[in-house]
């Protein structure tokens, strides 16, 4: 009875089925755990970082803020910095820090009002438009606004280019 | 001893490790190897390091985002040899890269990945790439600020791929932005997922050199014919080969024992790199830059026409892993000397120049501003007018001193302008500074009439 052909074939193929099956059942939700940030809805909060007076009209200066959803143990990793810029008519503009090249963080000269990146010399004008360099498209904006005296960022995920 | 021999005895009767092991060890190879063939072994003796000094460092390292920095540099400055096992963990890295690279031009060079050695090239080629993989992910794991900005500039060149590449950068961040999430994932990477991998390949890669043998050195009278080799190969060990031990074995001993010593060394006199900054990434005043054996693909990212750079990031390491894993199935034939492959040797020569060439620029990076630039005094001044002092003033602070340099002070970024006036007129000076030029930001919204002036008049005094 053992010994057909028929028996072995159907045996062999059951065997690599449920091994498949039984892979599966590992893989699956291993892989799920694993991609897990891709499917998280995209976190957005708005965080307050300062009275409106505290800055002052054509300014540009860098201001901090909690990352929109960091986990417990982030530590100091769970902040971000951006630069907050008050226009002469004072209006407010909120420059991401990254570089829109490779994301390096770039520097705010006051004096040359000139955003420089340190990694492989991207330039920005003061409003964020390029002005040198590698970079493809000017630095990103957060969005802001003014809630009961305070600037508000909206905290958001760091920018891809 | 007698006790000892019993011992073995019981446990060989019931392993027959004697008979596993013997084989392997007195398994015959060509003569007269030499010392071109101790690469692929050293990097083993690398690798031993380590695993072993990795294992050591993951008993104190914390791999949490908000504890990491501060484990490390516990690690470097309180505990009992941690500040040399840190430097070995990190010199036996660099030492990998070394050794790897000196394997794979080994080689290319003695045409070793002709028949019937194909695939373990290309298991080499993916040896290498975990090797790298290993040493990036390792940086990171230092998490100080040039980590985390690394991460961040991994995550940025992986979301140039075409469709899925933001989903690749969410994927490296292990969420929406570098934070809790992305040292943990790091860590499983550098410590489980790449290891478990390289530990497959090697397996795969020391199992295929038993299967078809050590490549012969190689002899322009003796092409590679996959039709006849591997009989001529086994003839010529039946009345050549000697045994791999000691004959042959001893080579890879002295030479990976000696490499191991200068791991040691180097770990010893310099010790572990000092860690930057913390990983705060609200500190802007940073600096980032790969550790030295990426520097030259630094280089390359800042040096690419406008343009074609997410061609470059996402197609360049895919050409050049399809044209390194397509190599041996192309060329599996013929001659391996050297001296008869004169465009082997060429390319090695002219890859090997473009990369040192590369890294030399990438130690340099004139591309950046010299943000550490010494303020240009006054005193260069050519001609001490008032006007001419106040634009050497304004050079200094308006910026344009980290990218210009003037009598040898200032970055690269841009011309040189000690003598610019001898290149330029005043007019051209005052255009060029007003609208900016290829590659020059313009100052026209940023300076008032005064400073223009003063500064032109500071450059044009710059002349023979």
């Amino acid at each position: 009875m053992s010994e057909s052909p028929e028996r072995r074939n159907l045996l062999s193929k059951i065997s690599i089925a449920l091994g498949c099956a039984g892979a599966a059942l590992i893989g699956v939700p291993v892989a799920g755990f694993l991609l897990a940030p891709l499917f998280e809805s995209v976190a957005r909060k708005w965080r307050s970082v300062g009275a409106v007076g505290q800055f002052a009209n054509g300014k540009t200066v860098e201001v901090k803020f909690e990352d929109p959803s960091p986990v417990a143990w982030a530590g100091i990793t769970g902040q971000t910095g951006a630069w907050l810029r008050r226009e002469p008519t004072g209006e407010f503009v909120a420059f991401a820090v990254n570089c829109t090249h490779l994301g390096c963080p770039v520097r705010w000269l006051a004096d040359a009002e000139l955003f420089m990146c340190p990694c492989h010399g991207g330039v920005y004008y003061k409003d964020g438009t390029v002005a040198a360099g590698p970079p493809p498209r000017p630095l990103f904006k957060y969005p802001v606004r003014v809630q009961n005296g305070q600037v508000q960022i909206l905290a958001s995920p760091t920018p891809i280019t | 001893m007698r006790f000892l021999r019993r011992a073995w005895e019981w446990f060989d009767a019931r392993t027959d490790a004697s008979n596993v092991i013997g084989p392997i060890l007195r398994h015959r190879v060509p003569p007269r190897t030499g010392w071109m063939y101790v690469f692929g072994s050293a990097t083993l003796f690398v690798f031993l390091i380590q695993i072993f000094t990795g294992i050591a460092l993951a008993t104190a390292y914390v791999s949490s985002a908000g504890q990491a920095y501060e484990s490390l540099q516990w690690i470097t400055h309180q505990a009992f040899l941690g500040h040399l096992l840190r430097g070995m963990h990190y010199f036996g890295a660099s030492a990998m890269v070394l050794l790897v690279g000196i394997h794979m031009i080994r080689t290319f060079l003695t045409g070793s990945y002709k028949f019937p050695r194909e695939l373990n090239w290309v298991i080499g080629v993916i040896l290498l790439g975990l090797t790298i993989l290993m040493g990036f992910t390792g940086q990171l794991l230092r998490w100080d600020q040039n980590g985390v900005w690394s991460t961040v500039v991994a995550a940025e060149q992986a979301g140039r791929v075409p469709w899925i590449g933001p989903w690749l950068a969410r994927l490296i961040l292990g969420g929406q932005t570098v934070g809790g999430a992305t040292l943990s994932r790091f860590f499983a990477y550098h410590v489980f997922f790449i290891p478990a991998l390289i530990f497959a390949m090697v397996a795969l890669h020391l199992g295929l050199v038993l299967r078809h043998g050590i490549s012969e050195k190689p002899s322009a009278s003796h092409p590679v014919d996959p039709k006849t080799y591997r009989a001529w190969y086994e003839g010529m060990l039946q009345r050549e080969g000697v045994p791999f031990w000691p004959d042959a074995a001893w080579r890879d001993v002295v030479f990976g024992v000696f490499v191991v010593a200068c791991v040691v060394w180097l770990a010893w006199h310099f010790g572990a790199p000092e860690l930057t900054t913390p990983p705060d990434p609200t500190i802007i005043q940073a600096y980032p830059r790969p550790d030295w054996y990426l520097l030259w693909y630094f280089a390359v990212l800042a040096q690419l026409p406008h343009g074609s750079e997410t061609y470059v990031i996402v197609g360049a390491p895919i050409l050049a892993g399809i044209c390194l894993v397509i190599l041996p199935l192309v060329f599996n034939r013929g001659q391996r000397s050297p001296s008869r492959r004169p465009w082997a040797v060429a390319s090695i020569v002219i890859i090997v120049m473009s990369v040192g060439v590369l890294w030399y620029r990438g130690v340099k990076s004139p591309w950046s501003p010299d943000f550490n630039a010494r303020p240009i005094s006054p005193a260069i001044a050519v001609t001490p007018t008032p006007a001419v002092i106040e634009g050497a003033h304004l050079f200094s602070v308006k910026g344009c001193e980290y990218c210009h340099s003037i009598e040898g002070l200032g970055g690269h970024r841009g011309p040189d302008l000690t003598m610019v006036n001898d290149r330029l007129t005043e007019e051209q000076i005052t255009l060029r500074i007003l609208n900016g030029a290829h590659n020059m930001p313009a100052f026209a919204s940023s300076l008032k009439p005064p400073e223009v002036t003063a500064l032109v008049a500071f450059l044009t005094a710059r002349k023979k």
